[in-house]
């Protein structure tokens, strides 16, 4: 069923700029519209951009975002979120905990 | 007179003219209007669903710049329950790196506060590991599920066998005892996984027992968010109508029997919720395009006044999808296409 829907109806997560409209949700509770506008300004992207796997893959490449690929020296996992809490402006839970547990 | 391939709610193969696809769609957005007393679709929204269904396509999609956020609820145990060998944090990874997924959920197979509670002390370091590999919000899930709560599962008595008898005041007397072991046991669970990193708590098919039920997740829901604020909490619902087990249980002045969902977001959005998912049953004997219509009527009402992001639940045998362990792809897309171009939710 994830793939349908994923097919049918989903941004695309990582592939492009899902997961930072999710952020924008969970961390803002934004509404769809509110949140794809705030994510498209602060990556300097259009609206219907960010969900293209395309343009987005060049973005989150220039923005060190973390990329759906294995790309060698890329962020990816935990520092691509310290670099998504700070291009959207946002508080990360676990990059919170991380910054206190290594006493950054 | 051509006649179009569509589906029942138990996703069996119907063939259906346009006048008897036209009927259900209309029959569909009546019974719901009627039963949630919320205005019915317009009539380009019936138009629409009955041009949806005449589609000869597999797979149908929403326009490029329509596309909404996808969560999954109890997303790792669905690689067990499809018998897939691999890990917790490896079925997190095929979500976000193969699937596409916008938000994860680490959950428990045993998928209930309950049982979470004796294991949270093996779930943290999961959470943990999983949250330095990987990039989208990540959250920890499980369901109120207060029927583990009486006899023979649980300490109370169960008001399955005290109702029966006429003990009534007794039957509510346990439902005011399994709301307390219940508020406890989600309250500790969903804290520690939030101290733990987790992004947010989805309370999954809630008030699957009825009013009861609803009542203890909004009271744990509330005692969340008094102690961590910046909490995300995501409330899926079990069905589109809260059962009166109880029957005399109100939240903040509302009775809650009988509450369809917009009235069910409401008081989510009063607790803190951050993110609403309405479910609405599937009945199987009726058309799909009979079902899609009364979900989206019901779920309109919802995205209509809603603040919050309201994610459906388009899972099996509700919203649309039909009550079948293999969802066909024309009737899961048709589902997802409909809701997000009529509702505009925020999410699936």
């Amino acid at each position: 069923m994830a793939v349908a829907h994923g097919v049918a109806s989903g941004i695309g997560g990582i592939r492009s700029a899902g997961d930072l409209v999710a952020r924008m949700q969970v961390s803002k509770g934004m509404r769809l519209p509110e949140a794809k506008k705030y994510v498209a300004g602060k990556l300097g992207a259009s609206v219907a951009d960010i969900a293209d796997p395309v343009v987005m893959d060049e973005i989150r490449d220039d923005l060190n975002l973390g990329r759906v690929n294995a790309i060698p020296g890329a962020a990816k996992g935990i520092d691509a979120k310290f670099r998504i809490a700070e291009v959207l402006g946002i508080e990360i839970n676990c990059v919170k905990l991380f910054r206190k547990r290594v006493g950054l | 007179m051509s006649k179009f391939f569509t589906r029942m709610g138990d996703g069996f193969p119907v063939e259906m003219t346009d006048a008897e696809i036209r009927k259900d769609v209309e029959e569909g957005v009546a019974d719901a209007a009627k039963r949630a007393k919320i205005e019915p679709l317009a009539a380009d929204h019936l138009r629409y669903l009955t041009e949806l269904f005449e589609r000869p396509d597999r797979a149908v999609g929403v326009e490029r710049g329509n596309e909404v956020v996808l969560s999954y609820d109890s997303a790792t145990t669905k690689f067990k329950r499809g018998n897939v060998s691999v890990s917790k944090i490896q079925s997190l990874q095929i979500y976000e790196r193969l699937l596409g997924a916008d938000i994860l959920e680490l959950a428990h197979i045993d998928y209930s506060f309950k049982p979470v509670k004796p294991i949270v002390v093996f779930e943290q370091p999961i959470l943990e590991q999983a949250l330095l590999m990987t990039i989208p919000p990540l959250f920890y899930g499980a369901m109120p599920n207060l029927g583990l709560y009486s006899q023979p599962d649980g300490p109370c008595p169960n008001p399955g066998d005290l109702l029966p008898k006429g003990l009534i005041a007794e039957a509510r007397a346990s439902y005011a005892e399994q709301i307390e072991h219940s508020v406890k046991d989600m309250t500790y669970v969903g804290g520690t996984m939030y101290e733990a990193g987790a992004d947010g708590i989805n309370f999954d098919t809630t008030a699957a027992a009825g009013d009861a039920e609803f009542y203890a997740t909004l009271k744990a829901i509330e005692e969340l968010k008094k102690k961590h604020p910046a909490m995300c909490v995501q409330m899926g619902m079990a069905s589109e109508f809260v059962l009166g087990m109880h029957g005399e249980l109100s939240y903040n002045g509302v009775r809650l029997a009988g509450l369809y969902p917009h009235k069910q977001l409401e008081l989510a959005q009063q607790v803190g919720v951050s993110i609403f998912g309405p479910a609405i049953n599937i009945v199987p004997s009726r058309s799909l395009a009979w079902n899609t219509a009364r979900t989206a009527t019901f779920i309109k009402a919802c995205t209509d006044v809603a603040k919050i992001p309201v994610h459906a639940c388009v899972g099996m045998g509700v919203c649309g999808v039909p009550l079948t362990l293999t969802v066909p792809i024309d009737a899961l897309t048709r589902a997802s296409k409909a809701l997000v171009d009529i509702c505009r939710l925020d999410g699936l």
